[in-house]
């Protein structure tokens, strides 16, 4: 059932799975995130060796001047992946572990609780009516949709006669998700250009930002990301029940609010980045609770990684199964993602 | 369960549940006779309003005159129909739905949740950026909406009751929506153009073929459900109940699955996922009929359901853009929806 109380989204005792000591876990974690980075670097229509990348990017000279294509190849168009990748990656992953910790929800993720459908309207709103082009823009646009969606959705479950319960959330963004994306089809009907920005923002994709763009908005995701650690004790507590959680001393209309705001500081952000990617929220805190368990504290960080290791390799796979073209990252991580789902929803771990 | 069995009986005989269960019939009676007048009502709207306004006189002269009568090409051709085709859509989607909900025991069990209607949308844009059109396009999303059930089917394992089944048909729908995503940056801007349009949803391009198709389907649909009622109602029972009275639960719950699939997928391909039509049909006939599973009810609803939208696109939205019935059943779908579970109405019906 969705509402699966406590075990199944993350009670602490469950921890460890069996075997290696954590450290070794985390020096795989940390070697997988350096191939995925290594091979975003170097994989593409223009195949580099990782070594060559790395000397672009530390002795550009070496490879004859920051005019050779090598260089220019990696420098102007793989670096800015890679770091956008990495960014994206980390805070849907973050996103997926605090939506989950404070849905107490399995299967919760950015996608299927209406967050990104609220952000993806903004974004057409902004294409479409107001003539908004930069990505700045967008995403302080995507910001707010992702912001109006949580609050709408937060405001059902609160008004709902029992309370939110994590069933309800779920029906609620489905709803929300359908109306917006009725609405979203009602704009872009009469207006061919902005269907046509629109359908390639759509799929999810880490080409064509510019760096500087994506920097200036990693200020928005660290503040999102604090947000989310400060609450790891919180969500520890509330995995536990609310009762317990009450009893323990915190406050949870103001953890649910703090955690509705790094969600939407995160995934908003993120969606204005790089299009609304599902599943990599979802991967990523099941993939971190099977290899840490349940505290937050842990969860949290490697969760991240593991967000930023599924885009990256995701992104690189989608450059070389399609040649000469490329399959857009989102479209990847759906392909991969799907199967995951329904993995874990047979598998005995998460007893639906 | 036996518990349970036994407190029945013994109101049975105790209290007078005869007498509530002929109230209950003739409460369904009067709700299958209301939404039948409404529908005739609609009907009559339908078939006078429009840009060569008719008065009632009129419409009737020109269904039973012979050709040459003023009006008949407008009424038989044009409107009568579209009428036609939006109720028979409509009745499919909706019995699609309710049936679906019904056997899997979930009220998100519908076929725009669990993924058929994606399996035929993104089969369907896949094939209109091919370069199809017409009975391809149909074809495709008959093949797509029908792949999307096996795979669910299959997917979910033994049983296939309840949240499983629903979490499953989200990932084949995310899976969908990737695709669908591909196809459409793949198409030319006026395959996407004319893909998004099929998107929305629309019975305004009605052939009498059409209609003959869809109805002739919600017909045998209806037969099938009068003669296999008895395991139908056994299903109500938990399943080891209904084993002991001698019905074979499994078998019943596949039967109606492929059953509702096959009516969604005849009804996407006709007429495109009219939004929520099918989502909402339940839960409204439901709430009408006060219990029981509504199957006569729901069909009914449905087509009240598109008919009226598809009026609503046509005359109240204002413009020269005439948007698709599906744009207005999302639009209103989604209040609707979060409107029934802000009342508390679903908590009764979620696993919770």
């Amino acid at each position: 059932m969705l509402t699966s109380g406590t075990s199944r989204a993350g009670a602490p005792e469950q921890a460890r799975p069996s075997g290696a000591h954590p450290a070794v876990g985390l020096v795989v974690l940390v070697a997988t995130l350096v191939l995925a980075v290594a091979l975003s670097l170097a994989v593409g229509a223009r195949g580099t060796s990782p070594l060559t990348a790395l000397t672009a990017l530390l002795d550009p000279a070496a490879l004859g001047g920051p005019t050779s294509p090598d260089v220019v190849v990696i420098r102007e168009l793989r670096v800015p992946r890679t770091v956008i990748g990495l960014l994206v990656g980390a805070s849907l992953g973050v996103a997926g572990v605090v939506m989950q910790g404070v849905t107490r929800n399995p299967v919760a993720d950015p996608g299927l609780l209406g967050v990104n459908a609220g952000a993806a309207f903004a974004v057409v709103l902004g294409l479409s009516l107001l003539g908004v082009t930069s990505v700045l823009g967008l995403a302080g646009l995507a910001l707010l949709g992702a912001l109006a969606a949580a609050g709408l959705i937060a405001a059902v479950a609160a008004s709902a006669r029992a309370g939110s319960s994590p069933a309800l959330l779920v029906v609620a963004g489905a709803a929300v998700t359908a109306g917006l994306t009725s609405l979203t089809t009602l704009v872009l009907l009469g207006d061919p250009a902005a269907l046509d920005r629109y359908r390639f923002w759509t799929v999810g994709s880490l080409t064509g930002r510019a760096l500087d763009d994506a920097l200036a908005l990693t200020p928005v995701l660290a503040v999102g990301a604090l947000v989310a650690v400060a609450l790891a004790r919180a969500l520890d507590a509330l995995a536990l029940g609310d009762d317990v959680a009450r009893g323990l001393g915190f406050r949870l209309p103001r953890t649910r609010a703090a955690a509705m705001a790094a969600v939407v500081l995160l995934c908003g952000t993120a969606t204005a980045m790089a299009g609304p990617l599902v599943f990599v929220g979802l991967v990523g805190a099941h993939g971190a609770r099977a290899l840490v368990g349940g505290a937050h504290a842990r969860l949290l960080p490697v969760a991240a990684m593991l967000g930023a290791t599924l885009v990256l390799l995701a992104d690189a796979l989608g450059r070389v199964v399609t040649p000469p073209g490329e399959l857009e990252v989102g479209i990847v991580v759906a392909a991969a993602g799907a199967p995951l789902l329904v993995g874990l929803v047979r598998s005995r771990r998460v007893a639906l | 369960m036996t518990a349970a069995a036994v407190q029945v009986g013994e109101v049975d005989r105790a209290t007078g549940l005869p007498e509530l269960r002929r109230s209950d019939r003739r409460r369904g009676l009067l709700v299958v006779a209301c939404l039948g007048v409404g529908l005739v009502g609609l009907a009559v709207v339908a078939l006078s309003v429009g840009a060569v306004a008719l008065s009632p006189g009129q419409v009737v002269e020109a269904l039973v005159g012979g050709p040459g009568t003023e009006g008949r090409f407008v009424v038989t051709g044009l409107r009568l129909p579209r009428f036609a085709l939006g109720a028979v859509v409509g009745a499919a989607l909706g019995l699609a739905g309710a049936l679906l909900q019904s056997v899997v025991r979930n009220p998100l069990a519908s076929p725009d949740i669990v993924g058929l209607t994606g399996g035929a949308s993104a089969a369907a844009v896949l094939a209109i950026s091919l370069g199809a059109t017409g009975r391809a396009v149909e074809g495709a999303a008959l093949v797509g909406a029908l792949g999307a059930a096996v795979a669910v089917f299959a997917l979910s394992g033994r049983g296939v009751t309840g949240t499983r089944f629903v979490v499953v048909g989200v990932a084949v729908a995310f899976l969908a929506q990737g695709f669908l995503g591909y196809a459409l940056t793949r198409a030319s801007l006026t395959q996407a153009e004319s893909a998004w349009f099929w998107l929305v949803g629309s019975v305004g391009t009605a052939a009498w073929a059409d209609v003959g198709r869809v109805g002739g389907t919600v017909l045998a649909a209806g037969a099938l459900l009068g003669l296999a009622h008895r395991p139908l109602g056994a299903l109500a029972l938990d399943d080891d109940t209904a084993r002991a009275v001698g019905a074979r639960p499994v078998g019943t719950r596949v039967g109606a699955i492929t059953l509702s699939s096959a009516l969604a997928a005849v009804a996407v391909a006709v007429a495109g996922p009219v939004a929520f039509v099918a989502f909402v049909s339940g839960p409204i006939a439901r709430r009408l009929r006060g219990r029981g599973p509504a199957l006569v009810t729901a069909p009914l609803v449905g087509a009240v359901v598109v008919v009226a939208a598809d009026l609503a696109a046509q005359h109240l939205v204002p413009g020269s853009l005439s948007p698709p019935a599906g744009l207005v059943t999302g639009a209103l779908g989604a209040p609707f929806l979060v409107w029934l579970l802000v009342r508390g109405e679903q908590k009764k019906e979620l696993p919770a």
